[in-house]
């Protein structure tokens, strides 16, 4: 005889642990179906956690999550081949608990946050894998894993089940995803003592440093680094448009890429004698605004990456996934507390929630970013190349007076790119942003 | 009949890394699974349980934590599971912990005799093999180690007949029970649970002893204060200077090879041709 739950969470990532956590907390009777070993097996991101999202859901979550160094110091750099110009913000503000955000190791967080939806009252299962979702006309009861007896039920289905969002592409809910709307991100992590850490960055106790980089490390396709300093080791990742990979098969690869990178000039020394401790790839959906499909139907919500939930200019998206699924579960609650069904009716409020949240604000801040980034390559070649030339060129004593070298910096920028063409980007780059 | 299967939580051994430094373990992190081993004494007691019908009580010592293993043993199948978790366990050895696990399977007994308990050869991160037989002294059970197959089991006459892999073949041995097996790795293949234990599993109540529940009757005997081993000394292997040569085999005949091979190791052990040209005159 299946069973039938009140909430069936497929997934057990942020956005999948935000949702079955709320859920079981008020009461719901909550089936969590995650396909890895156990929570966070599967699971990759830089990772950075931004305290609030967590907050809202978990108030008290700096009692014991793993958390391992807090920011108080965010790098941006501009790199060409040799050199980097860059900017530092460090403030002692961001010394005064609490704290904003936080590195994390995602196996040990997710394994944490999966620890309090048990304790919420929510079933957790593993190593099970939902192969689709069960429908009675066109609403939604709930799914099938890939075990005997494998059906169960619940009123609400929450998609909480990644990147590829299998199972919403299965039922038709949204089309395949496109290359262009997805990132290809690897990295590494390497362990390094705490002292040696302490020591490269400039930091002491549980203080971390953040290093977001581009510019030439990505051979010209549109995508950032990144470096975070975790307690006792270094995530150093690197990321591209999936599609750009596919166009130019034999320029660039991920883990070519990541090599040089680990190679550069400036990057090189901080990492020296870095021992490799992990090694992972992952899709990151930077479609933003544009790439959000329908995110809830009869008797289904979806959630977290699989609903591209990802703010690819701020580097965010654990923080949405979290928040999309604390929302979702918010919705299922209170379509439980009034009793008329969980049609698409009585799930609406997700989405209207989701457009007064920072969600959909965001995203749609940052609608156009994509695509002015992406036909616009000089921002990942051109300019960084001429900013370190003209830092280079300025800051070089060698007996020319610094009139002289203005001008050569002017020319410079103008036999790279036309007035024009100079104007043209900073426009582009204004409309984005605005 | 009452089976009672010992498993041990262990750190994934193949996600593990030594500290550069210090050579201690790293365990921050790593994931914690069931003793690989011992889950192959598991679906061996599940299947004779298929057979004779029963019940199968799983047992384990460690941290809270541990329960994780022992509901995902309940998801395979066994009936009930007991978790015998105590501070003053901490920094036991293989003598300590047979002396607990030993306790524990006699106040099973008390609810349920018990015909059989099971343990995997070994655990992944010990290795001494030394806490099945361990526990078989300590309840003076009959003990078969290293068994690759269970041939007969005779409940009218008490009697079971197992294969063992012993040095240069297999013993067939036969026994009264109750025994205690330690069963070898490959022998079976752990079933795929169906998604109504998972759930089922996912909400079992594992029972946890402590040490008074657990029936200790000598605290001098558990935890440390039980643990006459004293690890003197950690360090890692190093790694050998010698590598495997590589030998081309493209158009050359294999007697050629074979030659070639042969001279690529007389020059790297100079004194074994000497040795055996020796050995041949003789």
């Amino acid at each position: 005889m299946s069973e039938k739950f009140d909430v069936i969470v497929v997934g057990a990532g942020p956005s999948g642990n935000a949702a079955a956590y709320t859920a079981a907390k008020a009461g719901l009777s909550v089936l969590q179906i995650e396909r890895g070993e156990y929570p966070g097996s599967k699971n990759v991101q830089g990772a950075i956690l931004y305290a609030n999202a967590l907050e809202q859901i978990i108030p008290d979550f700096r009692d014991d999550a793993p958390l391992e160094r807090h920011i108080i110091e965010q790098r941006m750099w501009v790199l060409d081949d040799e050199s980097f110009v860059g900017t530092h913000f460090r403030s002692d503000d961001y010394n005064k608990p609490p704290y904003n955000r936080y590195t994390i190791i995602r196996a040990q967080f997710d394994k944490w946050f999966s620890s309090k939806v048990k304790e919420a009252g929510a079933l957790v299962i593993c190593e099970t894998t939902v192969e689709c979702l069960l429908m009675d006309g066109d609403q939604v009861v709930g799914v099938r894993c890939d075990r005997q007896g494998g059906e169960v039920f619940a009123d609400v289905v929450i998609l909480a089940d990644g990147v590829n969002s299998t199972l919403a592409r299965k039922a038709g809910f949204h089309g395949e995803i496109q290359a262009g709307n997805v990132a290809l991100a690897v990295k590494e992590i390497l362990f390094m003592p705490q002292e040696t850490i302490e020591a490269r960055f400039n930091v002491k106790d549980e203080e971390g440093v953040v290093i977001e980089m581009f510019g030439k490390i990505t051979d010209g396709l549109m995508g950032t680094g990144f470096l975070y300093t975790n307690k006792d080791s270094i995530t150093l990742g690197v990321g591209c448009m999936l599609s750009d990979f596919k166009a130019n098969p034999n320029r660039s690869s991920p883990y070519t890429m990541l090599e040089k990178m680990k190679a550069h000039p400036s990057i090189a020394p901080m990492i020296a004698g870095g021992e490799m401790k992990e090694y992972c790839a992952h899709l990151i959906p930077e479609g933003g605004f544009h790439a959000v499909p329908k995110v809830f139907g009869n008797g289904w919500m979806i959630v977290g990456d699989s609903g591209g939930f990802v703010n690819a200019v701020h580097r965010e998206g654990s923080n949405l996934a979290m928040t999309t699924g604390r929302l979702a579960a918010e919705t299922a609650i209170a379509a439980k507390a009034a009793g008329k069904g969980f049609k698409a009716k009585q799930l609406a409020g997700y989405k209207s929630a989701l457009d007064e949240s920072f969600v959909m604000k965001d995203l749609h801040k940052y609608r156009d970013m994509p695509s002015v980034f992406h036909d616009n390559s000089q921002f990942f070649t051109t300019y960084p190349e001429l900013v370190n030339r003209a830092a280079r060129t300025m800051l070089t004593v060698d007996g020319i007076d610094k009139k002289t070298k203005e001008k050569e910096i002017f020319s410079s920028f103008r036999k790279s790119r036309s007035l024009a063409g100079l104007a043209g980007d900073a426009f582009k780059l204004w409309r984005a942003f605005r | 009949m009452h089976i009672v299967v010992c498993i041990k939580q262990v750190p994934d051994s193949a996600q593990i890394r030594v500290h550069p430094v210090t050579n201690t373990i790293m365990r921050q992190g790593v994931p914690a699974i069931v003793n690989p081993y011992d889950l192959f004494a598991l679906e061996e007691a599940l299947r004779l349980k298929d057979k004779f019908g029963g019940k199968v009580t799983m047992l384990c010592m460690g941290p809270p934590q541990a329960e994780d293993a022992l509901k995902k043993c309940i998801s395979f199948g066994a009936d009930d599971a007991v978790l015998v978790t105590d501070r003053s366990f901490a920094g036991a050895d293989t003598l300590a912990t047979s002396y607990a696990l030993a306790a524990a399977i006699r106040q099973i007994g008390r609810e349920q005799k018990v015909d059989i308990v099971f343990t995997g050869k070994q655990t992944i991160d010990g290795d001494t093999a030394q806490v099945g037989p361990g526990i078989a002294k300590r309840l003076g059970l009959q003990l078969l180690t290293y068994v690759s197959r269970i041939a007969e089991l005779d409940l009218e006459a008490n009697t079971i007949t197992v294969e063992r892999r012993a040095e240069g073949g297999v013993q067939v041995l036969k026994t009264a029970v109750p025994c205690l097996i330690t069963m070898l790795e490959g022998t079976n293949e752990m079933r795929f649970a169906p998604l109504e234990n998972m759930i089922h599993a996912a909400r079992y109540p594992v029972r946890k002893w402590n040490k008074e529940a657990a029936g200790i009757e000598d605290v001098t005997k558990i935890g440390l204060k039980g643990s006459p081993t004293v690890v003197s000394k950690v360090f890692g292997p190093t790694p050998r200077a010698e590598k495997a040569l590589m030998q081309s085999v493209d158009d050359a005949s294999p007697r050629d090879v074979s030659l070639n091979v042969i001279q690529k190791i007389f020059t790297q052990h100079p004194t074994l041709e000497r040795d055996i040209l020796a050995k041949a005159s003789v």
